[in-house]
């Protein structure tokens, strides 16, 4: 029998559909502060318990430090706890992911990913969410709406998972898809029952049974707590897959670590996160040519290195596209990533960094183009590749 | 009238925070948190900033509570606790829980008067039923005595320190109970560990209320203050005294003096601290009137507060 949920299409943009999956959750509470690409999610979900939709606890924090505080504070106490954010206030709520993770919590937050300041841009890229990359949370990139809203729903059931307690990020390109409207299968509410009832096992509520969350950890115990958190991120990976699986089986569509787009015969590939993908596809579409392949990432955290070997083996060239820099540091971080997964293969294909769409720059089918070009000449090429390259900046 | 404290019962009551913890000899806040808990009339879940208090409570594996617990950073006890209280409020009308549970937010004075009055600030704007308990020791001491905005005229610390041009702090202490009342929560008052009753009292008018209240607490720190440990509740009694820490509430915006001593000069309580020994120069004479003549203008302006309202 089907377990597939019945859907309607609507037409919403990323911060809507985000807004609608955490309606059709109701969580216990919602701790949020306004910022751009994000506002609407915060706006939407103020309509929602104004108009009695939710039952949930919705906190406006004064800061986003104090919104991820307060959801660290709601889960800790055996709420099911969400927010969102982007850029400044990602980074103002740094420290607190950190805790979040460690405190083992499985928070959801939507972040609508907008390049950091300075200089100010509201504009897309992934600095925010890359510079917290280590922060211990798992994190989910949405490549259009529809991703945006599925993976909210897996992200509750990835993150609240025993064997993983950990906290989940679902990151969605600034304006590209927080504001792009787009077609999307909303679920009806069954979809309630996809991620059940949150069950803490130590909650602060419990006063029969007072638990100390955040105790000091010192040279004999900090070690092993990391150690702890570590694993809790390698055990999200089947859990990723089982979860994408269950998905699959109630919505169709197919989620994992990575998607490979046209990658059966691919002699040189793009590794892409994000919106960027679907203007790949759109450039292969056109193309149709089978030497030309495409990796989605949608989880950088866990890395999926198995995945990618599998993937790119047999690749001749391939361009990693980072939208975030890595100042000093060897190309962008995704780049530094993938290259170091491949240093055990003995038949390695070329490497190469591509810096990208910072601030919002438009990427477009003729730039990707571009790649491919290179791709093909170092492909042929038996020099080492210039290593570190930008696509779509002046004086480069 | 509602019944209030009654110390037969209380001294009986189990110690919720117990024995064991690695705050020093003297510390007033390990005092004054037990006489909280004893007060408290309901199970309570405690949250506490970054300071003395957590680090010495909760070394892992141990720890000093026997009620629900949770420290996440320095400047967010408040907003930690906003969620602890929504998500109750949550669970409850989901039927999840049906206990009541009362909320208590530690921190010192770094924590509350500096980097935390924001977060504190939004959560009294917000109207969560906690109550937040500031432990004045005037300082940042858990770092090792760096001057904090609690810290008073020429009290000397690490970063204020008694030098051949400036002889400790030359700013005045900010007046944060002030502050908070101005948020119009339902309850705010200053206690000090040396009039326990008194403290009670207040702590279970505060837990009573519906919505935020607010205790500013003195705190003697031996460490901090250069003072003999044995001497830190007698401290609090005489700051009372000197009317340097007035006792004094406000219960839905009107105040109430607590009590009005036979005031002692400001010497009384700067002398036994050996982080004003400075003071008592010939040529520092200025600032002890300066001092005394601060601690009368905040009388007198607590008074007008009382006779205008």
């Amino acid at each position: 029998m089907s377990k597939m949920i019945m859907s309607k299409p609507m037409a919403l943009n990323g911060d809507e559909a985000i807004t609608e999956a955490w309606k059709q959750i109701n969580p216990d509470v919602v701790a949020s502060y306004p910022i751009t690409p994000q506002t609407i999610i915060v706006e939407k979900f103020s309509e929602f318990v104004h108009d009695g939709l939710v039952e949930t606890e919705f906190i406006a924090a004064e800061s986003e430090h104090s919104a991820m505080s307060a959801c660290i504070g709601a889960a800790a106490a055996g709420g099911r706890a969400m927010t969102a954010t982007a850029s400044q206030g990602f980074a103002l709520m740094w420290e607190m992911l950190f805790i979040a993770s460690s405190m083992r919590l499985p928070i959801v937050m939507a972040v609508a990913n907008r390049a950091l300041s300075g200089p100010i841009n509201i504009h897309c890229d992934h600095s925010d969410s890359m510079g917290g990359r280590d922060s211990g949370w798992i994190q989910l990139y949405s490549e259009n709406v529809q991703e945006a809203y599925d993976n909210v729903f897996q992200a509750v059931r990835i993150g609240e998972d025993k064997r993983v307690r950990l906290p989940v990020m679902v990151c969605l390109d600034g304006f590209t898809t927080s504001h792009g409207v787009e077609r999307v299968e909303i679920f009806d509410d069954s979809i309630r029952n996809f991620v059940g009832e949150y069950h803490i096992d130590h909650s602060l509520l419990d006063v029969d049974n007072p638990v100390t969350y955040g105790a000091m950890n010192l040279q004999n115990y900090y070690f092993e707590q990391k150690r702890q958190q570590i694993e809790a991120m390698n055990n999200s990976r089947p859990v990723i897959k089982e979860v994408g699986k269950a998905f699959e089986e109630i919505s169709g569509r197919k989620y994992d670590f990575l998607e490979a787009y046209n990658m059966d015969n691919a002699e040189v590939a793009l590794v892409v996160i994000g919106s960027t993908a679907g203007t790949v596809k759109a450039l292969l579409d056109e193309e149709k040519d089978s030497r030309l392949g495409l990796l989605k990432m949608r989880t950088f955290r866990p890395f999926p290195a198995e995945e990618l070997i599998q993937h790119l083996r047999g690749c001749k060239a391939v361009a990693i596209l980072d939208r975030a820099g890595s100042y000093g540091g060897v190309g962008g971080p995704v780049y530094s990533e993938v290259r170091s997964a491949l240093y055990d293969e003995t038949e390695k294909p070329h490497i190469v960094s591509y810096i990208y769409g910072l601030g919002g720059r438009d990427t477009t089918k003729k730039m990707i183009k571009s790649v491919y070009t290179d791709l093909d000449s170092i492909a042929k090429s038996k020099d080492t590749p210039t290593p570190i390259r930008y696509l779509g900046v002046r004086g480069d | 009238m509602t019944r209030l404290v009654r110390l037969k019962e209380i001294a009986g009551s189990e110690e919720l925070f117990t024995s064991g913890h690695r705050l020093c000899t003297g510390c007033a806040e390990a005092t004054i948190v037990r006489q909280i808990l004893h007060a408290a009339e309901n199970p309570v879940v405690v949250a506490n900033a970054t300071g003395c208090l957590e680090v010495a409570s909760t070394i892992y594996p141990y720890s000093a509570w026997k009620v629900p617990w949770i420290h996440s950073a320095f400047e967010n006890a408040a907003a930690t606790m906003s969620g602890v209280e929504s998500a109750y409020n949550a669970l409850k009308r989901k039927g999840k829980i049906d206990r009541k549970i009362d909320f208590i937010a530690f921190a010192g004075d770094g924590g509350t008067y500096d980097i935390g009055l924001q977060s504190l600030s939004g959560a009294l704007e917000r109207g969560h039923r906690m109550l937040y308990v500031c432990l004045d020791n005037e300082a940042y001491m858990n770092t090792g005595i760096q001057r904090s905005s609690a810290t008073p005229l020429g009290a000397w610390t690490t970063t204020t320190p008694v030098g051949e041009k400036i002889k400790g702090k030359s700013e005045y202490k900010k007046d944060l109970t002030d502050i908070i009342v101005a948020h119009g929560v339902p309850y705010v008052a200053q206690a000090s560990p040396s009039h326990f009753m008194d403290l009670m009292n207040k702590v279970q008018k505060a837990l009573r209320v519906e919505g935020p209240s607010f205790l500013n607490i003195f705190a003697p720190c031996p460490r901090g203050w250069r003072s003999e440990a044995e001497i830190s509740i007698q401290l609090s009694r005489i700051a009372v005294e000197t009317n340097y820490w007035p006792l004094f509430e406000i219960v839905n915006g009107t105040w109430k003096i607590n009590l009005k001593p036979r005031q002692k000069p400001i010497e009384e309580y700067l002398k036994p601290q050996k982080r004003f020994s400075h003071l008592f120069k010939p040529e520092n004479k200025w600032m002890l009137e300066d001092i005394q003549h601060t601690v009368d203008k905040r009388w007198e302006k607590l008074l007008k507060k009382i006779d205008n309202q």
